[in-house]
């Protein structure tokens, strides 16, 4: 299991050191710092053996975290557990900087303390641990037995993630449908690979111990009810219904359910968290088209032409669109000429970077620019990194919709029409590449 | 509230002013001294020696003190045995304490605390919180018998502690049983043999429950023990899967990877035939490729997973290629292995996108993915038949570009793809030919050498191109060498009558002036071969090849068995079982997959398909280096009839060889070969050569040494200044050079002390020149041929040539070199003496001389003074001459002797000289005349140094 984690700030100091196992010896912070922070290179693999130790290590801002082992641990564990300790004391502290840790130090001392016994990851929900890890040591001596039993019921319960005795006047939900959209598309304009990967991401504010259930345009659940169901309703829906190729959930969810009925039933935790992931990669709707045109005019010229053409209902605007197109190392000036928005050239960036504030669906524009290049005598052809776009639509590219997202609480006196339900839909890009 | 202020403390009497706040009455400022404590701690400053003030703080009610206590204890109780006694009261008080955090606080730091006097207080506490009445309380003390355990392993057992937390199995709270399977999971790593966590039926149904209801990390031990498992039947089998596969859409993605190790273990056991089986292997496609979008860091531990699965189970992923297309900000390490899958994954279906992809990744920016992919390139060609056209013409397409590292990777697989398609793209080799010169790489090299011999009869210069290798034989690598050797045999026996010459230089090359055993004994091999039995030569050496398999890089079977259990785990990532990287007992264990152990007991059906499926033949794995290897695995070693192992005595020895000659050597030349008989001496000598061998290098060697000090002794050496140190150690990592220059024998001589006076072993030193004023440059390289020991220091003299690049350098015989070893490159700077550049023919012909002295302008003569010599003019014209500067005339004037000297550069330039001594004057005068004047400074220098030598 894991036998150490240290945390080093950019120049490899430690601001945190946690020894769990004894076959961890001091000597591995310095190896670490050494070898991987001061080799001040690309990191080949996030995995370092050095010494018949293994380092994992992550990095988030400026900041190193690396967990140290002798054994043949779970690897994957080892990471989600980094990434889960990162979301912890984001949870606590907000951002991960040098800053924050040394705020924080004893704070991260006693989390670790909680959160990882002899290596071994321990339940690390924050609703959790804020119950009790609170960094006023004092009160957490005036817990009653019962506020007591409660807690270790809690941390240790079934339900590790939400505690008893909730209360909200008004009950409220807020359900963002978040998809990135990524593509790679050849320059002839051929998708070489496209899928959607999408969250379900839930504010929850309900009071007590509330089960909740939530439903999709599910291809699989849709046929299977329009097999039931009459047959006009099947061919209906049957249409909007969208395949997904896989998902995954929040451990509130019991999975055995999705499993058997496919239907998705939890127990919130109290506030945010991410519900569900998916992928999708059939009918997608890719919101824009990328048209590149390069053409090398002798060997100090560069001509470019980009257009593109938004591919959704007029209705619609796209926000924060933003068009990358590179341009080679030796490039001298350019001069540019755009239809609409903002383009300018960024010799820092290497690339040319054309903003478009708003634009309707259904509508097209384009770029064109001159590249003056230096002569050089660099035999290496440039390599012609691929176009790169970002922006925002107010829909799903997957078409995934949400049908449903029911609250029942028998305890308490509300029913699910008291629920206020908010729900969003937004599809940002992901990687969204034309090559040229 | 700020806590980064308790990183910087005044420097000066800390630790004393720490002692004072420690021992404060007032509660805060207690807090606060502690913070500072663990504080330093953290920087790694020693602060043990406030160990009883920590101490004291303990018994406090403020819980985060008594963490921070703890924190303390923890680091320190090791090295302050006796003291960390004083905490165990309050440890014991704490376990009974009414809240359960304090008391779960309290077993979890003794655990920690690996002091025999703690453990021994801490067997009681644990007991009773083994069975406390709070889970949480429990959950920790389970995991507390594995600390206990990992200290004091027969404590635990005499104790009974391992049947309470097999007890724990059965808790009614989900995390106390995923912590007590931990717990002893681990204890049972240690004790192979054992029935620790003797997994029933019963047992396993437990753990099953358990995993619907606890938390992520939980299901992550659950699962991991479950993988240990054996079911009885396929029945059971089947149900553990069917409870296990809701795990594949876990968030967490050590849960997924888990379940899958359950999964594909399991599997192993069910029928082919079953429906269940085919909906098994759908349902992993999808969370496998899920795993892709996830961060980096996991995408690499899937992909490392992933690449373990397709080799196990290709049909699970073959339809989804596509999402391991490369992303162009995808991390390196994430590029490098999703093109080992691509490859893996490619078939016929989908080589035509493979391929177009692998193009474009041919031109990135990182040279190691750049290489791979190319790599990959040849790869498809050999795994799919109908693609290899195409792929060669894309390898053709990237020779064209020039880019050195690309050029070398395409030939290197163009080699296997003739290996695998003998005959049919032969027509590139002219194209490769071109390129011949641009390659420095050895593996590119051997493999351009293998490709000249395999098809020497079609390339009309092949005994050119391997004659220019030649060249450099002994700085090339072994591997280059002995393609090279191997590559003239085969040449030699396609084409006799041209290439003897060749055959014969390489035979004595790699048998006689090679250190190396293996090109030694291959090049006796072949030399006994041709010598005694030329067709048999032929038959073997020209025999033909095995073909390559389709996959060059499979994981060896029985290995990959044991890494499918370890899914999810470094044996994983690293590709190699646990006992290669852990140390001590854990791990050791190597774990199979169910049925292919040859336990048949607990497989029911053998002859189910299970077994059947296991039966597959691997593909045969000759790695692609292997066609060298598999030349000499051909070679039936005994001899067909006379010359054994030790060869003859060598007087019988020429005749011998003569009479081995016999007609073979005929038949195989055929009628065309007039000079067989010469020929035939040429190759008797070698068996001669073996035993004479021995010999006369030493006695050689012993020779040139006695040369040498004859050398010095009789006849003056040229002037030799001593040595200086060039290059301190404390500028090279400890490796100190110093040394001098010498002209022995007409030879121009770098002479050098090598010491190495770090602390570790010196290896590979190369040295290179800068350009410099006369062409200087290494005749040969730098032969340290042992590695250097630390404090070890070596003699090494280095000839040197003088048709290097040349550059005016100020002052002028200043010369920069470069050395290298294993360590770094260094640099250094050092001046020569230009009378080392002197050559032995420097006498010029007295008529030439005046001549000469007349028509150099008088503006090119400088004249300078030596002061403080005693020498009378015969010994002057002596010395001067032993470092070949030549006295042509001698005259005396008026009781001075004017000495007329010449002597040559070695780039011709001449120096002419007129040396006045006057006797009973200490102080001669020179003057120089040269059409380069600019020489003339150091002349005189040079002058100077040899006269007062």
């Amino acid at each position: 299991m894991i036998g150490g984690l240290f945390i080093y700030n950019h120049k490899g100091e430690v601001l945190i050191s946690r020894v769990y196992r004894d076959d961890i010896g001091r000597n591995a912070v310095d190896a670490f710092r050494v070898n991987v922070i001061h080799a001040r290179q690309q990191v080949r693999s996030p995995v370092t053996n050095i010494a018949r130790t293994s380092f994992f290590h992550v990095k988030r801002s400026n900041i190193w975290l690396a967990a140290v082992t002798k054994q043949n641990v779970n690897a994957t564990m080892v990471f989600e557990f980094l990434y889960k300790m990162c979301d912890v004391m984001s949870a606590y502290f907000g951002k991960i900087s040098e800053e924050n840790v040394k705020n924080n130090f004893v704070l991260i001392y006693e989390l670790l303390d909680e959160i990882l016994d002899f290596g071994y990851p321990q339940n690390s929900e924050t609703g959790a641990l804020k119950t009790f890890i609170t960094q006023q040591g004092i009160k957490s001596q005036h817990h009653t037995k019962e506020e007591q039993s409660q807690i270790t019921s809690q941390v240790t319960g079934q339900i590790g993630w939400r505690r008893e005795g909730i209360k909200y006047r008004r009950n409220e939900l807020f359900l963002d449908v978040l998809e990135s959209v990524n593509l790679l598309m050849s320059p002839q304009g051929q998708v070489l690979s496209a899928h959607v990967s999408g969250r379900v991401v839930m504010k929850s504010y309900l009071s007590g111990m509330p089960e909740c259930k939530f439903g999709m345009n599910d291809k699989i659940v849709i046929d299977k009810q329009g097999k039931a169901g009459s047959s006009e309703d099947g061919g209906k829906s049957g249409k909007q219904s969208i395949a997904i190729d896989d998902c995954t959930f929040h451990q509130c969810v019991r999975l055995s359910k999705f499993d058997s009925e496919r239907s998705i039933s939890f127990i919130p935790p109290d506030g945010d968290y991410e519900l569900m992931r998916y992928r999708t990669t059939k009918d997608i709707i890719l919101p824009f088209r990328v048209i590149p045109l390069v053409r090398e005019v002798g060997r100090t010229k560069l001509e470019v032409k980009v257009v593109i053409k938004s591919n959704f209902k007029s209705s619609l605007l796209a926000q924060k669109i933003e068009v990358r197109i590179p341009h080679p190392l030796n490039t001298s000036g350019v001069q540019l000429i755009c239809m609409k928005g903002k383009a300018k050239y960024k010799a820092s960036e290497n690339a040319i970077v054309w903003k478009i504030k708003r634009m309707a669906g259904m509508k097209e524009s384009q770029i064109s620019a001159e590249i003056e290049l230096l002569p050089t005598n660099d035999k290496k052809k440039w390599a012609r990194p691929p176009i790169s776009m970002n922006f925002e639509v107010p829909f799903a590219p997957s078409g995934l919709k949400v049908r449903y997202l029911k609250v029942f609480e028998p305890k308490l006196n509300y029913s699910d029409h008291d629920v206020i339900k908010w729900v969003r839909y937004i599809g940002r890009s992901g990687i969204y590449e034309t090559r040229c | 509230m700020t806590d980064s202020k308790y990183f910087t403390t005044t420097k000066k009497g800390e630790i004393f002013e720490l002692k004072a706040e420690l021992n404060s009455d007032k509660k805060e400022k207690k807090k606060e001294a502690v913070k500072k404590v663990i504080a330093s701690m953290t920087v790694g400053k020693d602060v043990s020696a406030l160990f009883p003030d920590v101490v004291n703080c303990m018994q406090t009610d403020n819980l985060e003190l008594k963490k921070l206590v703890y924190l303390y204890l923890m680091n320190y109780a090791k090295s302050q045995p006796d003291m960390a006694i004083m905490a165990v009261n309050t440890f014991v008080k704490d376990c009974e304490d009414p809240n359960p955090l304090i008391r779960a606080l309290a077993v979890r730091t003794m655990g920690c605390i690996r002091v025999d006097k703690i453990t021994e207080y801490l067997c009681e506490p644990l007991r009773k919180c083994l069975k406390d009445e709070d889970p949480y309380v429990r959950k920790t003390a389970a995991v507390c018998v594995a600390k206990l355990h990992d200290i004091n392993a027969q404590l635990v057992e005499d104790q009974g502690f391992l049947d309470t937390l097999k007890d724990l199995i059965s808790d009614s709270n989900p995390m106390v049983v995923a912590n007590a399977v931990a717990a002893l999971s681990e204890i049972a790593e240690s004790h192979p043999n054992s029935n620790l966590l003797d997994l029933n039926p019963q047992t396993i149904n437990k753990l099953l429950t358990a995993l619907n209801e606890c938390t992520e990390w939980g299901q992550i031990f659950i699962l991991d023990c479950l993988a240990n498992y054996t079911p009885r039947d396929d029945r059971e089998s089947q149900s553990i899967c069917e409870r296990v596969t809701p795990r594949l859409s876990h968030a967490n993605s050590a849960v997924v990877l888990s379940a899958v190790k359950v999964l594909m273990k399991f599997m192993e056991m069910l029928p082919k035939d079953l429906d269940y089986y085919g909906t098994l292997l759908k349902k992993l496609a999808p969370p496998l490729v899920t795993l892709l979008s996830a961060e980096p860091e996991l995408q690499y531990v899937a992909l490392r997973n992933i690449n373990l699965i397709v080799q196990r189970r290709p049909e699970i992923l073959k339809h989804e290629m596509k999402v391991f297309f490369v992303k162009y900000n995808d991390p390196i390490y994430v590029k490098l292995e999703k093109l080992d899958i691509m490859i893996r994954l490619a078939s016929q279906a989908n080589i035509a996108q493979v391929l177009a992809e692998l193009k474009e990744y041919a031109t990135e920016v990182d040279v190691d993915f750049v290489r791979k992919a190319v790599r990959a390139i040849g790869r498809c060609a050999i795994k799919v038949e109908q693609s290899a056209e195409r792929c060669v013409s894309t390898l053709l397409d990237l020779i064209q570009t020039k880019v050195n590292y690309v050029v070398q990777e395409a030939i290197v697989v163009i080699k296997d793809i003739f290996r695998k398609y003998p005959n049919k793209y032969e027509s590139v080799i002219a194209t490769l030919c071109e390129n011949l010169d641009s390659l420095d790489e050895p593996e590119a090299r051997a493999a351009m050498i293998w490709i000249v011999g395999e098809y020497a009869e079609r390339i009309d210069n092949a005994d050119e191109l391997l004659e220019s290798f030649l060249e450099g034989f002994h700085d090339e690598s072994t591997q280059v060498q002995l393609q090279l050797l191997t590559a003239i045999v085969k040449l030699f026996l396609k084409k006799p009558t041209e290439t003897q010459e060749l055959v014969q230089q390489v035979l004595s090359l790699a048998t006689q002036d090679s250190d190396n055993p293996d090109l030694r004994d291959r090049g006796y091999i072949y030399w006994r071969l041709l010598s005694t039995d030329p067709v048999a030569a032929k038959e073997v050496v020209l025999a033909e090849k095995p073909l390559i398999s389709e996959e060059t890089d499979l994981i060896e079977p029985t290995l990959l068995e044991e890494l499918i259990c370890h899914i999810g785990t470094l044996a994983s990532v690293y590709h190699k079982p646990p006992s290669a990287f852990v140390e001590g007992s854990r791990g050791v264990q190597h774990k199979r997959l169910p049925g292919s152990a040859g336990s048949g007991e607990s497989v029911e059906s053998p002859d189910t398909s299970s077994a059947a499926g296991l039966s597959e033949a691997p593909p045969a794995v000759i790695p692609s280096q292997g066609d060298l290897l598999g030349d000499l695995l051909n070679l039936d070693l005994t001899p067909p009839a006379t010359t054994g192992p030790t060869p003859p005595p060598s007087s019988g020895m020429q005749l011998g060889a003569m009479d081995l000659l016999g007609g073979g050597l005929d038949s195989l030349l055929g009628g065309d070969l007039g000079g067989s008989p010469a020929m035939g001496a040429a190759f008797g000598a070698p068996p001669a050569v073996m035993p004479a061998s021995f010999n006369a290098p030493v006695s050689g060697g012993l020779d040139d040494l006695f040369d040498l000090g004859g050398g010095v002794g009789m006849t003056m050496g040229a002037y030799s200044p001593p040595k200086t140190i060039w290059l301190p150690a404390m500028k090279a990592k400890g490796l100190e050079i110093s040394g001098t220059f010498a002209r022995r024998a007409g030879v121009i001589q770098m002479e050098m002390t090598l010491s190495n006076k770090a602390m570790s072993v010196m290896t590979d030193f190369a040295i290179q020149f800068n350009r410099n004023s006369f062409g200087l440059a290494p005749a040969g390289p730098l032969q340290v041929l042992t590695p250097l020991n630390p404090n070890q220091s070596i003699e090494v003299a280095l000839p040197l040539s003088t048709v290097g690049p040349v550059m005016k350098m100020e002052p002028l015989s200043n010369l920069q070199v470069a050395v290298k070893n294993n360590i770094d490159v260094f640099y250094f700077s050092c001046q020569y003496p230009i009378s080392m550049l002197f050559v032995e023919d420097g006498k010029m012909e007295r008529q030439v001389f005046l001549a000469t002295w007349k028509d150099i302008p008088n503006d090119n003569e400088s004249q300078f003074q030596i002061k403080d010599c005693h020498l009378n003019s015969d010994a002057v014209s002596n010395k001067l001459q032993s470092s070949n500067v030549f006295t042509i005339a001698k005259r005396t004037v008026e009781g001075q002797d004017m000495l007329y000297q010449s002597m040559k550069l070695t780039n011709g330039i001449w120096v002419l000289a007129e040396l006045r001594v006057q006797t009973g004057n200490p102080n001669y005068t020179v003057s120089l005349k040269c059409r380069a004047p600019e020489v003339s400074q150091c002349v005189f220098q040079s002058y100077e140094a040899i006269l007062k030598n």
